[in-house]
Order: structure tokens, then sequence, then C-alpha cells
């Protein structure tokens, strides 16, 4: 039997332990209601964006751009992934790369390169790792982030898009169902999917101030944009709730560990005053 | 007619008015209900409603697109002040950061190693959550 002041420190240790994930499920939670609200933000835009680019997908215009008519080969994909900065949040950023791990052996079957761009610390390390190739990362996002940080990174695969080095852009990323599920999700970015309603379908065009071509070219750069950065908030939510999941049941496990080790020092302890009882009493009959 | 001002991170503004003034590319334009549909861009400025009750609300908006249908127009305003050569200097640096993490890599992916890495973590997930249940 351990020694009793062993077990005691041994206590002590994971007792602060526990109450250091007890504080980090609790930022979490607080955290992810923030993250929530503000995925609800983005809502209004992404929605707005989606209505006019259905419009001006299906109005009659005489300029059609590059990003809405999809190639006839493809050779090279881009994806954007979206990871966390930090770890400690549970299987989510590893599912998340099984995932894209899939779609990039799917595509390697068809013989399509993959080129991606890392958004957070835990993908750009895993990718590095296994030797993809990225060709741009951004990390260090932190919790609230601005569309801004990120606008070079959507840049630089957009423009790879235009000079014809890539024929398909995918952004994978963790959706939130809710607190407890998390599951990753890609989805196609370029060529755009427009929405199919009927109803859109009228015969009339939008009059283009300066012209068709500068306004859609704005207008679904913009829009990608909207859909990446609804990814990342998306994203911090779900980092959030795996936290707050995570560090939950560190606290339960380690709240298991202390009352296991609690009844392996009682027994040490009235083990031993059962032996000085034992000695005093051999001792006594000796005299 | 309804107007949206919305931004990628918040919804500015959503109601109906009688008026809108924006700062469109081409110069200023002054929308009224039942105006032909429109698509333009707008720049950095003030965005100016006039209530049914005849009061007056401005936004400023950083730049963004303006969007006229027959009785909604929508504004989707940009967060922050973009220029080219800003975005331009930010794709730099966000290339130059995937080119600094490329040079200690391998050359291809093997994929076989990749996914025992993956199953390896999957299944170490899967046990911890065994062992939590049979407690």
């Amino acid at each position: 039997m351990s020694n009793a002041k062993e077990i005691r420190t041994q206590i002590k240790s994971i007792q602060s332990t526990q109450k250091i994930t007890k504080a980090m499920e609790m930022v979490a939670a607080s955290k992810m209601r923030h993250a929530q609200l503000r995925m609800e933000a983005t809502r209004p835009y992404a929605e707005k964006m989606s209505q006019v680019i259905g419009h001006v997908a299906h109005a009659n215009s005489e300029y059609k751009h590059s990003f809405l008519t999809p190639r006839e080969s493809v050779k090279r994909a881009g994806m954007i992934v979206v990871s966390t900065d930090r770890g400690l949040c549970g299987g989510l950023n590893i599912n998340l790369f099984k995932r894209a791990v899939s779609e990039i052996k799917q595509l390697s079957e068809q013989n399509i390169d993959v080129d991606v761009v890392t958004i957070g610390k835990k993908a750009a390390e895993f990718f590095k790792r296994i030797g993809v190739k990225s060709i741009a990362n951004v990390a260090e996002l932190g919790d609230t982030v601005h569309l801004e940080d990120f606008i070079g990174s959507i840049k630089v695969v957009l423009d790879a898009y235009s000079e014809g080095q890539i024929d398909k852009i995918y952004l994978i990323h963790n959706k939130f169902v809710n607190t407890m599920t998390q599951s990753p999700e890609a989805i196609q970015l370029v060529p755009l999917v427009p929405s199919e309603e009927e109803e859109l379908r009228q015969h009339w065009d939008y009059i283009y101030e300066p012209e068709a071509k500068t306004v859609l070219d704005h207008l679904l750069v913009r829009y990608i944009e909207s859909l990446v950065y609804q990814g990342v908030v998306e994203n911090i939510a779900c980092e959030m709730a795996a936290r707050m999941v995570a560090m939950k049941s560190a606290s339960e496990n380690a709240g298991e560990l202390i009352d296991d080790l609690q009844l392996v020092y009682n027994k040490a302890r009235q083990a031993s005053i059962t032996q000085e009882l034992a000695e005093i009493v051999g001792g006594a009959a000796a005299v | 007619m309804h107007v949206d001002v919305v931004s990628a991170e918040k919804q500015v503004y959503s109601g109906p008015v009688t008026m809108l003034v924006a700062p469109a590319e081409m110069g200023e334009v002054g929308i009224a209900p039942r105006h032909a549909p429109l698509v333009t861009r707008i720049k950095p400025g003030e965005i100016r409603v006039t209530l049914s009750s005849g009061e007056e609300q401005s936004f400023f908006v950083s730049g963004g697109i303006l969007e006229v249908q027959k009785s909604v127009v929508t504004i989707l305003a940009d967060t922050a002040i973009r220029a080219a050569d800003i975005d331009e200097a930010e794709a730099i640096a966000a290339k130059e950061r995937a080119e600094e993490a490329l040079r200690e890599q391998k050359d291809s992916i093997d994929f076989t190693q990749v996914q025992r890495e993956l199953a390896e973590a999957a299944a170490r997930l899967s046990l911890i959550q065994k062992i939590k249940k049979s407690k």
C-alpha cells in the first residue's frame, strides 16, 4: 500500500487540474454563447447575398462570370480548410481532417490534385505533416474574427482559379448542429451552384452600374468571402462547444479519480493506524 | 419600400422607408419606391433613409453593393474599407506564410500513412469514450 502522504499530494494535484478544467469549461460555455450570437448575426448577410446572386445568375446578363460556369476538365482543386488554433476540443479537428483527407483521396482517384488553404493553426500543422501543398494560410485569429483577417487567403485561391491554375474550390468546416454534435461539412464554393427557384426565372435584368462585369466581379468575390466568413464563425462556435464538452468530461473524470484515490488514501490511513495499535498492544504485552 | 442594410458581421437596418440616398460609384443615387431593378457598387460614405414618419436616419458604410428590386432594396455593406492594393498585400502575406511552412515538407501525400494516423487518433478517442462509459 502506498504512502498516505504520497496519495494526498496526488489528490491535491488532481484537484488543481480539476479546477483548471472546470474554469476552462465555463470560459468555453460563455464564449460559445457569444460565438453562437455572432453566427446568427452573419445569417442575414449571407441570405440576402445568396438571394441577390440567385437573381443575378438567373437574369439574362450578357456577361457570364467564370465563377458561375463550370469548367469542362478539372485538373486541380483548391480546398479551404477551417480548423481551430488551439487543441483541447475533443475530436473536432480530427473528424474534420478525416473528412478532408477522404475528399482529397476521392479527388486524387479522379486524377485531381489538391492545394489547400488553411485557416487555423491545427490545419496548417496537419497538412504540413501529411505533405499536401498549402498555397496560403492564416492562423491566430482569436475568438472574434473579422472578415479582413482572411481576405488575403481567399484572394490567393480565387486568383489561382481566375488564372486557371485550379478549376474548383471547396470549403470544409465544422457545422454546428447543437452543443453536443458538430459535423464536418464540405461545400463547393466555386463554380457556384445558384439556388434553383422557379419564381426567379423571369425575363428581366438589372441595370448594372457601371457595367455588369465590374459589379458581378465584386459581388461574387464578396459572396465567397461571406461564405468563408460564415464557415469560420460557425467553426468557432463548434470549437467552443466541443471544448466545453471535453472539459466537462475531464472535470468528471478528475472527480472520479479523486474519489478512487480518496478510498485508497482512507485505506492506507486505516492500515497505518491498525498497525500502530498492533505495535503498541504487542509492546505492552512484551512488558 | 422595404430596405435591408446588412454587413457580413451584423444586420444594420431593416424596415420600411419612403426614400433612400446612397453614394453609388457613378455618383449619388436616390431610390424612391418602384425604381427600376438596379445593381451597383457603392463607395464609402453615408446612406440616408427617410422613414414614413418623415424622420431621417443615416448610416456610414465603407463600401458595398446596392441592389434594387421592385419593392425591396438591399445594401450589402463591407465591414471595412477595402482597396485593391490592401487586398493584394494581404494575399501576398498569406502566400508567404504558406511557402514558409512548405520548405520543410514532404513531396507527396502518403494516404496510407495519413489514414493510419487518423485511424489511430479516432481509435484513441473511441477508446476513451468506451472507458468513460464502462465506468
